[in-house]
């Protein structure tokens, strides 16, 4: 292809993307929008994938049927997310076994949150009120994304999620109205992941090295900073509405801005367990790499089944 | 040796009186497994009433660089619709 052909079909992509119609698998795109996008919905998988181990630790033991049967439907979606993601992520032309081979290996991310340790019932009362409160202000502007089959699966992802949060949010309320001893427990979840979930927005915009660009292709719609303040503006009251404190000091109403100001993130926390240096990241990829590893000879019985059945259909 | 269960393209019928409708992908090592998991993974919620898989490999799609041979000439056929033919005033419904 010529460098004025070339220059073509990228002017057309653009103003595709300007008039918001949707790029299609088959459709021309560029290299590095199809590179961008195997990066963002491959990390979004492998964080719904890995995001079932902190939560699973407590299936087991929940406390009553009623919560057993709402955090094993919860971990079951997330499931779900995960295949609809690789799914999507899959008509990019990448295979199953190079998006999983490249979790197992660390070269694709997942979201750091994950490699945080579930100690206490209450932390799965913090899970979904909190993360899942944060990724569902990460995920709605995605369902207008600019590639279809991402934005079609982010719409079945955003309405499964609400339940998740309010199961969280649940799980926190009769704690927080529970036993003192309760109550600390749900007040030790919170002191725990709130850091980590306003976190979850990612690095401050004046750092974020990827925001423009996905901006221009409507992988974003919004800057990090821009859903991290309305996280927070969203979470104080009900954290205040059941009785529970928000651990920021430098935590206040802003009239002017009629926003919440708060206190500075440590981002050098961020970059460690980015980095591989959280409490939890060994153990969440040698589980996933167990569990791969573990299941292959499923895999292959099930394909010799199959291949054996093909050959007694023929003859 | 890559071994990997073939992929699955999974429509489902969310209620009768309605028409399949396509809803994303799914791995499975044959037919029977591929059912079970496009339920498992896109009727979590009552979502379908009936539901069809087929081996994405044997789904053939039109190719996008031959959209103009294959669509535009629709466009100049404006005859085909019924708003191209004038009717006085007074025919009220036809």
């Amino acid at each position: 292809m010529s460098e004025a052909e070339l220059k073509t079909l990228e002017t057309a992509f653009e103003q595709k993307i300007q008039d918001d119609v949707r790029i299609e698998p088959k459709d021309w795109m560029p290299e590095k929008y199809r590179k961008t996008h195997i990066r963002q919905i491959s990390q979004h998988a492998h964080s719904e994938i890995v995001g079932m181990l902190p939560e699973g630790n407590w299936i087991t033991r929940a406390p009553s049927l009623r919560r057993k049967v709402a955090l094993l439907a919860k971990v079951q979606d997330e499931a779900g997310h995960g295949l609809y993601l690789y799914s999507a992520c899959e008509t990019l032309g990448i295979s199953r076994d190079e998006l999983l081979e490249q979790l197992h290996k660390g070269t694709a991310k997942y979201s750091s949150i994950f490699n945080y340790p579930t100690l206490t019932w209450a932390d799965i009362g913090a899970i979904g009120w909190l993360v899942d409160g944060a990724a569902i202000i990460n995920q709605v502007p995605l369902m207008n994304t600019s590639y279809g089959p991402y934005a079609r699966a982010m719409v079945r992802v955003c309405k499964e999620e609400s339940f998740h949060q309010r199961q969280g949010f649940e799980i926190m309320m009769k704690l927080a109205k529970g036993t003192s001893e309760q109550k600390e427990m749900a007040q030790d979840a919170l002191n725990r992941w709130w850091w980590p979930s306003i976190m979850m927005f990612g690095p401050t915009d004046a750092e974020s090295i990827h925001t423009a660009q996905s901006m221009k292709w409507k992988l974003k719609r919004k800057t990090n900073d821009e859903l991290r303040q309305q996280f927070i503006d969203q979470t104080v009251p009900q954290a205040d509405l059941i009785g529970l404190s928000v651990p920021d000091a430098d935590l206040k109403w802003n009239e002017e801005r009629q926003s919440y100001d708060f206190g500075p993130i440590d981002w050098d926390e961020f970059w460690q367990v980015v980095k591989g240096h959280g409490p939890c990241n060994k153990q969440r990829i040698n589980t996933r790499v167990a569990a791969y590893e573990n299941g292959k000879w499923v895999r292959d019985g099930a394909m010799a089944h199959a291949a054996k059945k093909e050959v007694r259909k023929a003859v | 040796m890559d071994n990997s269960w073939p992929i699955w393209e999974v429509f489902i019928r969310s209620k009768n009186g309605l028409e399949h409708r396509h809803c994303g992908s799914i791995h499975a090592a044959d037919e029977k497994m591929a059912l079970e998991n496009a339920r498992d993974v896109y009727t979590r919620r009552m979502e379908g009433v009936s539901i069809w898989v087929v081996e994405s490999k044997y789904i053939t799609a039109s190719n996008p660089e031959n959209n103009g041979e294959l669509f535009e000439p629709a466009q100049d056929k404006v005859y085909r619709h019924p708003t191209f033919y004038n009717l006085p005033d007074e025919v009220k419904h036809m």
